[in-house]
């Protein structure tokens, strides 16, 4: 959404709650629920979406108006970051509160108004300039311009090779345009270990491909990146993740997007793949492995539960693992040397889906 | 059963029979001999004062003598004072009731008072000093001792000194020594001195220890519950030795105006139907009554039905007001509701309850499985055997939680029964018996004052959610206020946030 028409809508949000207090009574604000009962999977988008239950946030519920003043303020904050063409992070704006007296519990409850902002308003946090910590990287022969306000950058181009440890995913490489691609696919990397490898055994060379760290959940600034590369690029992505409940459920957020972002479209790629490791490969390739503990096993079962999962693909993962009662890393595959999971492994599984 | 054993009778007098039965009217022990000594003279003054409507004021001292377990008391007060030729007879001649009318006072006959005197002059064998006025512009001062075996009072050192009286003092000051035990009476004492500064909000009281603490309870109202009036027993409260008094003392020469002009709410009507029910003609001389027929006359008496019930004009309720005002001053509870029931009887003995509960503030919470009740009986508090008065059973009976009250709160109970005749259960005078009317104008009068408490603690409940409710609001909607206005582009001021508040106490 265009900078202007975002500080059209943050202003007429404020002038709502003014206009009703200015009558004397107690402002509210009506926003889309956001609890599970009011999130579907769209089988159409494959993604996650928010129904059309709606709740009100009023002042004169005593539960309900500090957080309704929570987010009065974190509108005024994203406002002045527009206005100041300032970026800012999810943990600055829960530091930055307590200077305007605005109390917050720890950060997921300033995380949670910011989603109730991007809720009200329809607009994702990133259009108010405000992104989570960024771990997230990317490597590979790509290059993009820089929209980005500051003088300093705009207008200049980078390739994404161009530096050895990967460029950093953030609000600057969010807005850049794409100038120009020599890839044909894209990987995502859940550990930062095998991202280094990859980089290190010349994978984005030998396999053509744009490498992405998602530093495991990948957060929405990179599953939005993610989606730009697979629709504007038209790039196949393919993603590689531990042996576990968890590192499969990376796969399927940047697949099929979160219920946490349920409010906020467009962050998913539906045509991505999850590639592996696969539970099936740990038999397969007598990967060494652990026991899994019992949060492993409470994942696995509420993943069970999930429509998603219900895909015979999923399940059949779900079933091996469940019977395995175990998991692997990445990383397992170094016990036939370093270079293994490149010469053999990545090969394997890319030829499945040629 | 052997031929040499002699009955022997003699006829002792009434203040030889006190000094053989002392333990009957509480002077079994030091300990209990102090407290009942102090609480029958502080009685006899009180009584002194308010049967002739002046505001009491009354200073109590407790020295130490120097010897052992030795005190001297000496009780002042501003009541009506005695008249020099009753001096002698009213504090040293033990006399049985003469009185056939009936009011409600603390003691029946002033007994206490001189069995006080009776128990200093037995354990010390010294005298009592006495000095009265009376308004007058003279007052009296005498000593004397009790004759115990002729119950005739002995004047000493000349007998009746006649003081000059500028001030028009009115009053009695009473002295003399007893034995007895301060530091255990001690807690009884002062307990004693506290309940009774809250039945009697109108009353000057001042203590000073045999340690030299001096307590004061002072009034804090000048008005007096009304003087009770004097009237005739009830026929339903009478017994066959009364009836004969009675007669000895009339000077009707028919039965039937004997009957209407010495009893309660009897006219000739009913005398009529009672002496037609006792087979007793109606123009025999009651001088002629044979015993037989005094019994009759009793036994007709306690059967008839058709008798109006006991005027109440001769008790002295100290009234809700008064009551309120008592337990505020002393007890500074941040809630207190008092209640008087209608006057009501039981066997021809008018009594009414009055009953207050009090709660929060400096009212403390009982300890575990006591109540905090406090009786009074004409006045006077009762102290001793709590947990066997009706009213604990009352209290007990009560379903509070119907109230949302527990018996764990803060709370105190008060319950004051004023009577003719006050329902002791013993001797002791220490706690009122299981009678059915009583427990049921107690049981009604405190469920009144549960429900105005009930009330109070649902608004406070509302007061207090509604004043947090106002807090959270006054912190926050400012800076809603602030923070859309400043988006808005708009002046802040023009939101009123305390008139959004207001919306809230509407």
């Amino acid at each position: 959404m265009r900078r202007e028409d975002v500080l059209a809508r943050l202003r007429e949000f404020g002038l709502s709650l003014y206009e009703q207090m200015s009558r004397g009574e107690f402002p509210r604000v009506k926003l889309r629920s956001r609890t599970l009962k009011n999130i579907v999977y769209d089988v159409e988008s494959k993604q996650f979406v928010i129904g059309d239950k709606t709740v009100v946030r009023s002042a004169a519920n005593l539960r309900q108006i500090k957080s309704l003043t929570q987010l009065i303020w974190v509108a005024y904050f994203a406002y002045n970051s527009i206005k100041a063409n300032q970026p800012t992070t999810l943990r600055d704006l829960y530091y930055n509160a307590e200077a305007f007296g605005i109390e917050f519990e720890d950060q997921s409850e300033s995380n949670e108004i910011v989603s109730d902002l991007e809720t009200v308003l329809g607009i994702p946090r990133e259009d108010f300039m405000i992104y989570p910590e960024e771990r997230s990287a990317i490597f590979g022969d790509l290059v993009v311009e820089y929209t980005h306000p500051d003088p300093d950058y705009y207008g200049k181009r980078i390739n994404l090779s161009s530096h050895p440890d990967g460029v950093m995913i953030g609000p600057a490489l969010l807005s850049a345009e794409f100038v120009e691609c020599n890839a044909d696919k894209v990987i995502a990397i859940e550990t930062g270990g095998l991202f280094t490898r990859f980089i290190a055994e010349k994978v984005h060379r030998r396999f053509n491909a744009i490498l992405i760290h998602t530093a495991g959940q990948a957060p929405r600034s990179t599953r939005r990146f993610i989606r730009r590369l697979n629709m504007e690029l038209g790039l196949p992505v393919y993603i590689l993740t531990d042996a576990d409940p968890w590192g499969m459920h990376i796969a399927m957020v940047i697949i099929s997007g979160s219920a946490n972002a349920a409010h906020i479209t467009d962050l998913n790629t539906p045509d991505a793949k999850w590639i592996g490791v696969w539970a099936t490969d740990i038999t397969k390739y007598k990967l060494p492995t652990e026991p899994m503990d019992e949060r492993d096993i409470a994942r696995l079962e509420a993943l069970r539960r999930d429509p998603r999962y219900k895909d015979p693909f999923w399940s059949r993962e779900i079933d091996e693992f469940n019977r395995l009662k175990r998991k692997a890393e990445q990383q397992s595959f170094s016990r036939y040397g370093l270079s293994y999971v490149v010469d053999k492994y990545l090969p394997d599984k890319l030829a499945l889906f040629k | 059963m052997s031929k040499d054993v002699r009955e022997v009778y003699e006829a002792i007098s009434p203040a030889d029979f006190f000094y053989r039965n002392r333990e009957i009217a509480g002077f079994d022990n030091p300990v209990r001999a102090t407290y009942t000594i102090v609480r029958e003279l502080v009685e006899n003054s009180l009584d002194a004062c308010e049967t002739h409507g002046i505001l009491p004021s009354v200073y109590v001292s407790l020295t130490e003598t120097g010897r052992a377990g030795v005190y001297r008391i000496r009780v002042e007060d501003n009541g009506c004072g005695v008249p020099k030729e009753y001096i002698p007879s009213a504090f040293g001649q033990i006399l049985f009731g003469s009185k056939y009318v009936l009011r409600q006072t603390r003691g029946m006959f002033g007994l206490g008072g001189k069995m006080a005197i009776l128990y200093g002059q037995i354990t010390t064998h010294s005298s009592v000093k006495i000095i009265s006025g009376t308004g007058g512009p003279v007052k009296y001062q005498c000593e004397l001792m009790i004759d115990i075996q002729s119950n005739k009072p002995i004047l000493l050192r000349g007998g009746i000194k006649t003081l000059p009286n500028p001030l028009y003092w009115h009053g009695t000051i009473v002295e003399f020594e007893f034995e007895g035990d301060y530091s255990r009476s001690k807690g009884r004492i002062l307990d004693y001195f506290r309940q009774t500064a809250i039945i009697l909000p109108y009353a000057n009281i001042s203590f000073i220890t045999p340690e030299g603490i001096y307590y004061r309870f002072l009034r804090v109202t000048d008005k007096l519950p009304k003087i009770p009036k004097e009237v005739l027993p009830h026929p339903k409260g009478v017994d066959v030795e009364l009836i004969k008094r009675l007669v000895k003392r009339t000077r009707s020469d028919r039965m039937v105006d004997f009957i209407s002009y010495n009893f309660h709410r009897v006219g000739r009507k009913t005398a009529l139907a009672l002496l037609k029910r006792a087979k007793i003609d109606p123009n025999k001389d009651p001088k002629e009554l044979t015993s037989d027929e005094i019994v009759k006359l009793v036994n007709a008496m306690k059967r008839y039905d058709n008798f109006l019930p006991p005027d109440a004009s001769c008790l002295s309720p100290i009234g809700p007001e008064l009551l309120v005002k008592g337990i505020e001053k002393e007890l500074k509870p941040e809630f207190v509701y008092a209640v008087q029931r209608k006057p009501s009887s039981y066997s021809g003995h008018p009594f009414i309850v009055e009953a207050a509960i009090a709660y929060g503030g400096g009212v403390q919470p009982p300890k575990p499985g006591e109540i905090n009740l406090y009786r009074y009986a004409n006045k006077i508090p009762l102290l001793y055997d709590t947990a066997s008065d009706v009213s604990f059973k009352v209290i007990k009976s009560i379903k509070w939680s119907r109230y949302r009250i527990d018996l764990e709160m803060p709370i105190a109970f008060f319950v004051h029964i004023v009577s003719t005749k006050v329902p002791y259960k013993t001797v002791g005078k220490e706690f009122i018996a299981d009678i059915p009317e009583v427990a049921y104008e107690i049981e009604w009068a405190l469920k009144t004052c549960a429900r105005k408490l009930k009330s109070y603690l649902m608004s406070k409940i509302r007061r207090i959610a509604i004043e947090r409710r106002v807090n959270v609001l006054e912190k926050y909607l400012p800076k809603i206020a602030q923070f859309s206005s400043e988006l808005a582009g708009k002046n802040p001021s023009s939101i009123d946030v305390e008139k959004i508040i207001g919306r809230l106490r509407r």
